[in-house]
């Protein structure tokens, strides 16, 4: 011990003069500088204490833990696979363009003069024509099945007009009068709205999306249950403490402090572990997802949690800790006096 | 500095437990309750510790009317006050001096202030050097002096103490009472419930005896 206070002396002449002059101000700031410190220290002694308790009974923790973790990583599951299936529509824009497939037999010539006639149509802000050998180059491009498709003898794709109403036709009744109307050309095969199926593919993605929140919803009532329950339990076990701190005088806050904390930390380190267990699942699902992608040949990759979202979750969970105790504390500690 | 008028306490299955308490004990005033099991000594020591509150009738506390106080602000009431109980309640994963210290950490006293305290008022029931062993350590006579400790730390106006020779022989008990008088005569106004006889003839101070739930002596 000297040995060492003399070696930092040595080294670090103005250490001592310095560290005594923030001795002096403290105790210059008075009693109320003092109350903070101690107040300080109360919160830092609750924050490692209430860790320390569970840490003293490791096999009950871990139990509450890992039902937490899994109750957690459910939720953050679900909300992962919702995020990656949005990712494969995400590039789809919502237009009110109209598709018109055309008969097989209609040649690219006549397809041209149709092409002409319908931009003349006052309601028409533009054509496209996408001939056959340009509706195979696109396919093979983006729908994955580009090799299977070169053994194809016969091109089987129909040639398509693109056609993009106006802007000032945006009411459902002139957009479908618009439709039928194309539907009687003798040329049209199909006529088909691009946005019909895409609003398809939005709606069923909102169900998933609000089935995910409720899910998420529940998983957040039972983290909190099971919380509050284990703050209660806990309580339980400390109520010869808890009466003798009331005794002496501890108001509600002060008693409710370390509980507080221990809520704290289940959530804390349930939100932790939740973090591994989704972390572990997409390493063992991410091969997998990948070359199912590949076989597709398409561009998809599994999206994993961000910064952003890891944060989040664990500040929920944190969060969902402090509430299921404060909640439990309110209505038990006011029902505990001593006998 | 603790007054009682007309004080009733009535429980809905037992019926009334105290009737018509009154009694004045004035600033470094020493008394003893007394009274056969059940008459209401626990029930009246509680309503001075500000657990439960009278059915009917006022009780102050230095002054204060407890019905007036509303429940948030009991606890610093509780801190006008040090309580020593039979069973002494010590926290017992906790050292003497940690559940010495209890009352001043809840106060918010700092670091120094708790530490000076502390050693003073273990000195005060002679149990100096003690301060980093366990209640359970301890002899019975020894942990009831931890808790006699804990209830003065603070330099409480009021001291109430419930049977607090319960436990202990007649040689421990007359040490305890020794140091109540000390408190005592520093001003600090004292009301012990015991039922042990001679420990109150030995005395000779103010007897409240209660039976069955009215005061009859005091």
């Amino acid at each position: 011990m000297k040995r060492s206070n003399k070696n930092r002396i040595i080294k670090d002449p103005p250490a001592r003069p310095v560290r005594q002059e923030t001795r002096q101000t403290t105790k210059a700031g008075g009693n109320y500088a003092d109350r903070l410190t101690a107040y300080r220290d109360l919160h830092a002694h609750a924050l490692f204490s209430s860790l320390g308790r569970l840490v003293a009974t490791p096999f009950t923790s871990i139990m509450t833990l890992s039902v937490l973790a899994i109750a957690i990583s459910l939720a953050s599951g679900f909300y992962i696979l919702v995020a990656n299936v949005q990712q494969l529509t995400g590039n789809l824009e919502t237009s009110n363009q109209i598709s018109l497939f055309l008969r097989d037999d209609v040649s690219d010539v006549h397809a041209n003069k149709l092409a002409d006639s319908i931009r003349h149509d006052l309601r028409i802000q533009d054509v496209k024509l996408i001939t056959r050998e340009q509706a195979m180059a696109e396919f093979k491009t983006y729908s994955g099945f580009g090799d299977a498709i070169n053994m194809l003898e016969k091109n089987p794709l129909p040639i398509v007009l693109k056609v993009l109403p106006k802007h000032t036709l945006e009411d459902k009744e002139g957009l479908e009068g618009l439709l039928n109307h194309f539907k009687q050309a003798p040329e049209v095969d199909i006529a088909q709205m691009d946005l019909q199926w895409i609003e398809r593919l939005q709606s069923i993605l909102a169900v998933a999306r609000l089935f995910a929140a409720l899910l998420n919803l529940m998983l957040g009532a039972a983290v909190l249950f099971i919380i509050g329950n284990t703050i209660r339990l806990e309580l339980h076990n400390r109520r010869d403490e808890v009466v003798i701190a009331k005794l002496v005088g501890a108001t509600n806050g002060f008693i409710r402090r370390p509980f507080l904390y221990t809520g704290f930390w289940i959530g804390f380190i349930s939100g932790v572990f939740a973090w591994f267990i989704v972390a572990v699942l997409m390493l063992i699902l991410r091969q997998p997802v990948e070359r199912l992608s590949g076989l597709y040949e398409g561009g998809f990759h599994l999206l994993f949690l961000s910064a952003a979202e890891t944060v989040a979750m664990i500040g929920c969970s944190s969060a969902l800790g402090v509430l299921g105790a404060w909640v439990v504390l309110f209505f038990q500690l006011q029902n505990t006096v001593s006998e | 500095m603790i007054r009682f008028d007309n004080v009733n306490k009535r429980y809905p299955e037992t019926g009334d437990v105290l009737r018509n308490i009154s009694f004045h004990l004035r600033r470094g005033e020493m008394a003893f309750l007394t009274g056969h099991s059940g008459a209401g000594k626990s029930t009246l020591l509680r309503l001075i510790a500000t657990m439960e509150r009278c059915s009917r009738g006022q009780i102050f506390l230095d002054g204060q009317d407890l019905n007036q106080v509303k429940e948030n602000q009991l606890p610093f009431i509780r801190r006008k006050m040090g309580f020593i109980y039979q069973d002494y309640k010590l926290l017992h994963d906790r050292t003497v001096f940690d559940n010495v210290a209890l009352p001043l950490v809840i106060a918010g006293f700092g670091h120094h202030e708790i530490a000076r305290r502390v050693r003073a008022a273990l000195d005060k029931v002679s149990l100096t050097g003690k301060e980093k062993k366990y209640p359970l350590a301890l002899s019975g006579g020894e942990q009831q002096r931890v808790g006699i400790a804990r209830a003065v730390v603070n330099k409480p106006p009021i001291i109430v103490a419930d049977e607090p020779t319960g436990n202990l022989d007649p040689e421990l008990s007359a040490e305890i009472m020794f140091l109540f008088g000390q408190f005592q005569q520093v001003g600090v106004t004292v009301l012990i419930a015991t039922h042990d006889i001679s420990l109150i003839e030995q005395l000779n101070r103010r007897v409240l005896k209660l039976d069955h739930g009215q005061l009859v002596g005091g």
